[in-house]
């Protein structure tokens, strides 16, 4: 099997994606509420993502 | 002001929504597809098997159940069913030979989170079939 090689930021964008997709699906009753609350966890996970990679630059002075 | 607290729902008969969650755990997205949830099934399933694929693939390990003290307990045994929950990957991946030791580095740690994430994220669209199964939800 090859082998895959990712950054942090490819890794947890992977992660970020195909969580939000299966969060929409399970959580919401219609498509179009899916379509939005997954866009919206993606959105919040890549908020998260360079907040707290900007945290941790900055806390490492 | 406080909420009215809903009447808790009997627990419908094994036989309506058993099949479908063995189903789900087995192959995922295999409980909607088989409830006619094509779409949201082909979705699941892609998300679960991609995920579980790139863990494979990063060197990821696959964990055995360990007791010892409680977070070893706790992250050994926890992690396992988070693996076991993939359902025929998980199977395919051990009888295959591609269960692999826990090595040191972050490529192999996301790996390994991204195995069990995979795992859990098989859960979830578990209890969704079971959900539609028994008719609480489309």
């Amino acid at each position: 099997m090859p082998k895959m090689n990712l950054s942090h930021f490819e890794a947890s964008f992977l992660f970020a994606l195909f969580t939000s997709i299966v969060l929409g699906i399970v959580t919401k009753k219609t498509d179009r509420e899916r379509m939005i609350y997954g866009a919206q966890c993606f959105g919040y996970f890549l908020l998260a993502l360079f907040g707290l990679g900007w945290l941790m630059k900055l806390g490492h002075g | 002001m406080s909420k009215e607290k809903k009447p808790r729902q009997p627990m419908p008969p094994l036989k309506q929504w058993l099949h479908v969650v063995a189903l789900g755990w087995l192959i995922p997205g295999g409980g909607h597809l088989f409830l006619g949830r094509r779409g949201r099934g082909a979705l699941l399933a892609l998300s679960v098997v991609v995920m579980f694929v790139c863990g494979l693939m990063m060197r990821g390990a696959l964990f055995q159940p360990q007791t010892g003290d409680l977070l070893t307990t706790i992250i050994y045994c926890g992690g396992f069913l988070g693996n076991l929950a993939s359902g025929i990957l998980y199977l395919l991946s051990v009888w295959l030979g591609y269960a692999q030791p826990d090595v040191a580095g972050h490529v192999h740690d996301y790996g390994t989170k991204f195995l069990v994430a995979a795992g859990l994220l098989n859960v979830l669209a578990m209890v969704d079939a079971f959900e539609i199964a028994v008719g609480r939800k489309d």
